[in-house]
């Protein structure tokens, strides 16, 4: 299991890595000055002498490289063209909304996407279940921007149940800014989660513990509820991992719908200024946090599935 | 002569088969009901996008300033925009960029990535792993923020969207003609056809891609509503295609903008792409059912 971790990180780093220099390089790739380019054309000539002495662009490349990640292991990831503050502070600053707004969308369709499953798994072949299965797949195909539009319209504009822009102030008031970006970002994943959990709890159920616990004559509710569901929720977790490059993909949408702060606004606003320090410090980020997440769920699959161990 | 005649024959009893096969996984698709509004969603689709300039019953980017931000009547069906152009039109013209985007970007993908996959589970071990990593390293980017990035760095345009789905998509398809190279590299005749002398090019372009490309077409299938919706989602950014052209994402940056004023925008840039995306995952899902049944218990 230790080997396992160590291996599992170790390949995450590797790609991170990967990742990290294809971008390096593809800024170099297209054709113009790097700095003018990095910068953007509204970069001051001091902003532009300055980078252009910080990132050593006399030096040869690998040195550049060198240069770009020791700077990025002190969490330094440029400056600001405009402001010239710190990018690791801007983004830090931009992260916590939209975690909160990630973790949202996932509880709320995690929590409904077992309740379908189980549902479904529990009576399988009915018109329930095949109910749950049209709207699950319905669920999954919708686009998550498309699904933002139309409920702002609706529930913000239209009949004005929720508000339209920002994130609020206080509890109350941030569950109820985030209740319909959080909507638009889960209503796919309660489609996926359903068929997830389905899949797996028909599975479990066939399972002789499951036989010894009816034949005790435990009732059907119980065995479901507390023995099949606690195994049958398990790849739930794993998925959950795996689909933070998803959900993270959504919030841009949804944060740019319903104006909220958050790393896809500032991304796109960092873009239309021309601001690529801060493009690629976000993008960065966000791809870290996915490798990270992805090799999270690694490990606990690992952790909970030994067989799984030895597919790396 | 003779063998003429036969290899005559054998072709058209190949052709023959072919389409019975084809004609088969149709007719499996009509049987089941969600497969069947699937199909009629997918052939209104393409209908519209290649008959779209006949179609449309105004110029899609004429303006009409005097008739701008009107409701649906029975000249414009769907009302009129901010610049007095007709929605409906602009809705029909808009299925035209979303194939023009899916169609070349999917089956580019799915090629190459059908290629890279073969190499690295038929090659040796290193290039196996080397493209594993590449494969692991581009699926580390959150598909929108990789979209961002590129845009950010080219700029917006038609064929930025079509290189950053397929940049995204080719390690998927990738993946799994891997797997499947794998599965199949040892057995009978694959050595068979090793033994006796054949290419490279002709193991794996004769002999193992036709056992690969039946699941490659599914997840094609499955992947296209991914791929309208991401297009009309960076046009949305205004980071897609460039205005004037109409694109459902653009339909609903104009809605988005004027949301307070008119609800019909965004009724007519939503609509289509939820029904457009419902119909080929209907499509894909059936399609997946009929060609290959083992496949429905990954899902």
């Amino acid at each position: 299991m230790i080997t396992y971790t160590i291996r599992r990180l170790a390949l995450a780093a590797l790609i991170l890595f990967v990742a990290v220099t294809a971008m390096f390089l593809m800024i170099r790739a297209v054709p113009g000055d790097p700095v003018q380019i990095m910068l953007g054309p509204r970069a001051t000539p001091e902003l532009q002498a300055s980078l252009t002495a910080a990132l050593g662009l006399d030096q040869p490349i690998w040195k550049q490289l060198v240069i770009f990640y020791s700077k990025m292991m002190q969490g330094d990831l440029g400056v600001d063209v405009f402001s010239g503050r710190s990018v690791t502070h801007i983004v830090m600053q931009q992260l916590p909304y939209t975690l909160e707004l990630i973790f949202a969308s996932i509880i709320w369709s995690a929590l409904l996407g077992v309740i379908f499953g189980a549902y479904a798994a529990a009576n399988p072949n009915t018109l329930w279940d095949r109910m749950i299965a049209f709207i699950s797949v319905s669920f999954i195909a919708a686009p998550a921007f498309v699904i933002a539009l139309l409920s702002l319209l609706v529930f913000a504009v239209q009949l004005r149940w929720f508000p339209a822009i920002g994130v609020g102030e206080g509890f109350w008031s941030r569950l109820h800014h985030v209740v319909l970006p959080a909507f638009a970002i889960g209503l796919s994943w309660v489609g996926y989660i359903a068929r997830l959990v389905r899949a797996s709890m028909l599975e479990v159920l066939g399972e002789h513990h499951i036989r010894t616990a009816r034949a005790f004559g435990l009732a059907e509710r119980r065995i479901i509820m507390v023995y099949a569901l606690r195994i049958a929720i398990l790849p739930v977790i794993t998925v959950i991992g795996v689909g933070m490059g998803f959900l993270l993909s959504a919030a841009v949408f949804a944060e740019i719908v319903f104006a909220r702060p958050g790393l896809g606004k500032l991304v796109i606003d960092s873009i239309t200024t021309r601001n690529y320090p801060v493009v690629m410090g976000a993008v960065l980020v966000s791809t870290g946090l996915f490798v990270l997440s992805t090799a999270i769920s690694d490990i606990v699959n690992a952790w909970l599935d030994p067989r799984s161990r030895q597919s790396l | 002569m003779s063998d003429l005649m036969t290899d005559k024959e054998t072709k058209v009893k190949m052709s023959d088969h072919h389409q019975s096969e084809f004609l088969k996984i149709v007719g499996g698709v009509a049987k089941n009901p969600l497969g069947l509004i699937g199909l009629i969603i997918v052939g209104v689709f393409v209908f519209c996008a290649v008959f779209a300039n006949w179609i449309v019953p105004h110029d899609p980017i004429g303006m009409n300033i005097k008739d701008r931000l009107q409701g649906p009547s029975t000249t414009y069906f769907l009302g009129t925009d901010q610049l007095g152009r007709d929605t409906f039109s602009r809705l029909i013209m808009g299925s035209q960029v979303a194939l023009k985007v899916a169609l070349p970007a999917v089956f580019g993908a799915m090629f190459i990535g059908l290629t890279l996959g073969m190499i690295a589970g038929y090659g040796p071990r290193w290039l196996d792993n080397f493209l594993s990593l590449i494969f692991d390293t581009i699926r580390s980017f959150p598909t929108v923020m990789f979209a961002l990035a590129v845009v950010a760095l080219v700029g917006p345009s038609l064929q930025t969207v079509v290189f950053v789905v397929m940049a995204t998509s080719i390690p998927i398809y990738g993946r799994v003609a891997r797997t499947q190279t794998l599965a199949l590299r040892n057995s009978e005749f694959i050595l068979a056809e090793r033994s006796m002398g054949a290419s490279l090019f002709r193991i794996l372009g004769i002999h193992m891609m036709p056992n690969i490309i039946g699941v490659l077409s599914v997840l094609a299938a499955m992947d296209i509503p991914t791929v309208i919706a991401l297009e009309a989602g960076l046009s949305f950014l205004g980071l897609g295609v460039k205005p004037p052209t109409p694109s459902w994402g653009s339909l609903l940056k104009d809605g988005y903008a004027l949301i307070r004023q008119t609800p019909w925008l965004i009724v007519a840039g939503g609509l289509p792409i939820i029904i457009a995306t419902l119909g080929f995952t209907f499509l894909g899902e059936t399609l997946r059912d009929v060609v290959d049944p083992r496949l429905r218990k990954t899902r």
